[in-house]
């Protein structure tokens, strides 16, 4: 008897908590869906948020899940647009001839990859070389590289992550396509950047990497030398406009084949002033006209 | 004639079911075993078993699950050790000691506990547990198969409280009843008359929540760290074969090597799983 109980109490709190939190969708044109990188899923949220004011409702669906996500469901053909933080690679494309999907490449913006620490780093600049021994666990410790004695705990997206190729390509391989170097593997692979910004928030220890976006009160950038420079630069979205801050890059926007109907007004919109706009609202970096 | 005509139907449907189950497990088993050995053949069991490093999307990759299996069992050894004697003593608690109205509630809330989906506590773990144990144990980062053993313990304990206490309770009185009368105390009556006359149930609930433990994907994945290296104790982070599977599936290109070796991976986990649920079956059987 007294179980019952217990259960219909528990389901009327669930039920007051329920109408309180649920909101009816809309739901008024059949629209489109935009899948991957997590880098960008938040400017084009507000891009698709935008459109569908400007084209009565028409419905945006926006989700993440990484780069290499998004073009996979171009090619299972489960989304209209992908977004990308890396290029799409040569075997990927051969997979998608295979198919018959062509990718159709558009530059949207640019972004930087903030180098992240806890702020109780005393560590202010970094060289490339220097990060690259701390990713491959060459260097373990802060102490040998100026900081406290600490070790470092490093921390890198999965895999499937634009964010986490780029940055292999970049500073891991120094941009040589023929070194076969990796991330050491006691590298934790985190699913997303806000968990990364999350635990370099509560860990003394770590380095990570995320975009600039993800860069606020919590955490600490580090300033960026190239290769053979002494010159540091902060991720600011000048030094990454004018190609000073060394690990940098486009944003991409593919779509299977030249895009028609809202596909292209959504790539037009985007493209647009208003569009570059939101770019810069939303931290990124605006491509140059 | 017509109640038969109802009774010929109502058994086929049933039949029906019943079959449907069966011949969905088996085309999922087929599928499994199908792309895993794809992959297999390609790219060598030995070396996919054995070898050290997980490099998926590199090129050439490399497939090496062998620190994701060290990875998987050393939380569900963590988890198990966590989760087995706290479950039990509840178990015994509410089955023997508590009064009757806590025993109610007590009852109640661990059936709620089972509810709470696994996402949820790994959220939980994650920004409460993780942060807790690095500072209390002053090591690099919480994020590790430790960690990931107090939220898997956490999860496995309703499975294993449940069942052992439906064991306990089918006990006959008159066991107990005999061991009072022959001057037993309440302690001695349970530890030498009860915990092993109910044994066998105990160990098919064991079994059954450390197989809940092995194949939780959610929870660990966000609470172990991912790292796919060979752990050196339990302090350190590492990678699960379920976190795999839901971390890399979404990239994979169907048909492609990749893909095929988290099919791998999948046989690999319905390999342990099923070993354990045999092992839990024998002991249920011997109960009866």
């Amino acid at each position: 008897m007294h179980r019952t109980k217990f259960y219909i109490v528990f389901l009327a709190i669930f039920c007051v908590l329920f109408s309180c939190s649920t909101q009816q969708g809309k739901n008024i044109n059949a629209g489109m869906q935009i899948k991957g990188s997590d880098t960008i899923v938040n400017l084009v949220q507000v891009w698709a948020e935008k459109f569908s004011q400007i084209n009565d409702g028409t419905n945006v669906g926006v989700t993440g899940g990484g780069t290499g996500t998004g073009f996979a469901a171009l090619l299972n053909n489960t989304c209209d647009i992908a977004m990308a933080s890396r290029q799409v690679e040569e075997n990927e494309i051969n997979l998608a001839k295979k198919q018959n999907v062509s990718y159709k490449e558009f530059i949207v913006g640019l972004d930087g990859l903030a180098v992240l620490v806890n702020k109780d780093n005393p560590i202010n600049d970094i060289s490339i070389d220097q990060l690259r021994d701390i990713f491959m666990a060459k260097i373990t410790n802060w102490k040998e590289i100026g900081g406290e004695d600490r070790p470092i705990v490093l921390l890198s997206r999965e895999s499937n992550s634009g964010t986490h190729m780029f940055f292999k390509e970049t500073v891991i391989r120094l941009n040589d396509i023929n070194s076969k170097d990796e991330f050491s593997p006691k590298a934790l692979l985190m699913p997303s950047s806000q968990a990364i910004v999350d635990e370099i928030y509560q860990n003394p220890n770590a380095i990570g990497y995320a975009g600039i976006g993800f860069m606020n009160g919590q955490t600490k950038a580090l300033s960026v030398s190239a290769q053979n420079s002494i010159e540091y630069f902060y991720p600011t979205i000048e030094n990454v406009m004018y190609g000073r801050y060394p690990i940098s890059r486009p944003l991409y926007l593919y779509t299977n084949g030249e895009p028609k109907g809202i596909v292209k007004d959504f790539i037009d919109y985007a493209l647009s002033e208003e569009g570059q706009k939101v770019v810069v609202e939303t931290a990124f970096v605006p491509i140059k006209k | 004639m017509n109640s038969k005509i109802t009774d010929y139907i109502i058994e086929k449907i049933i039949f029906l079911c019943g079959i449907i189950a069966i011949v969905f497990v088996v085309l999922i088993f087929g599928f499994l075993l199908k792309e895993g050995f794809a992959f297999f053949k390609e790219y060598g069991i030995f070396n996919f078993i054995f070898g050290k490093y997980w490099y998926p999307s590199s090129n050439p990759a490399s497939y090496g699950v062998f620190s994701l299996i060290i990875g998987s069992l050393l939380v569900t050894l963590g988890a198990a050790i966590i989760a087995v004697p706290f479950g039990i003593m509840t178990a015994l608690f509410i089955a023997e000691l508590a009064p009757k109205g806590i025993r109610d509630i007590l009852k109640s809330i661990v059936e709620l506990m089972a509810a709470i989906p696994s996402v949820v506590l790994g959220f939980v773990g994650m920004v409460t547990l993780v942060p807790l144990v690095r500072s209390i144990l002053d090591i690099p980062t919480g994020l590790t198969a430790f960690s990931g053993s107090i939220v898997l313990g956490f999860m496995a304990m309703p499975t294993i409280v449940s069942i052992s206490e439906d064991a306990i309770r089918s006990v006959p009185w008159q066991y107990k009843e005999g061991a009072y009368a022959l001057g037993a105390t309440k302690w001695q009556t349970i530890r030498r008359v009860v915990l092993k006359a109910a044994m066998p149930g105990i160990i098919a609930a064991v079994m059954l929540g450390i197989g809940r433990v092995i194949g939780e994907t959610m929870a660990v994945l966000m609470v172990t760290g991912n790292a796919a290296a060979i752990p050196s104790s339990i302090f350190d982070p590492v990678r699960t074969l379920t976190a795999t599977i839901a971390a890399e599936m979404g990239e994979t290109v169907r048909g492609g090597l990749h893909y095929r070796a988290l099919f791998g991976i999948g046989l690999v986990l319905f390999t342990i799983t099923f070993i354990i649920n045999f092992i839990a079956d024998l002991f249920l059987n011997k109960k009866r």
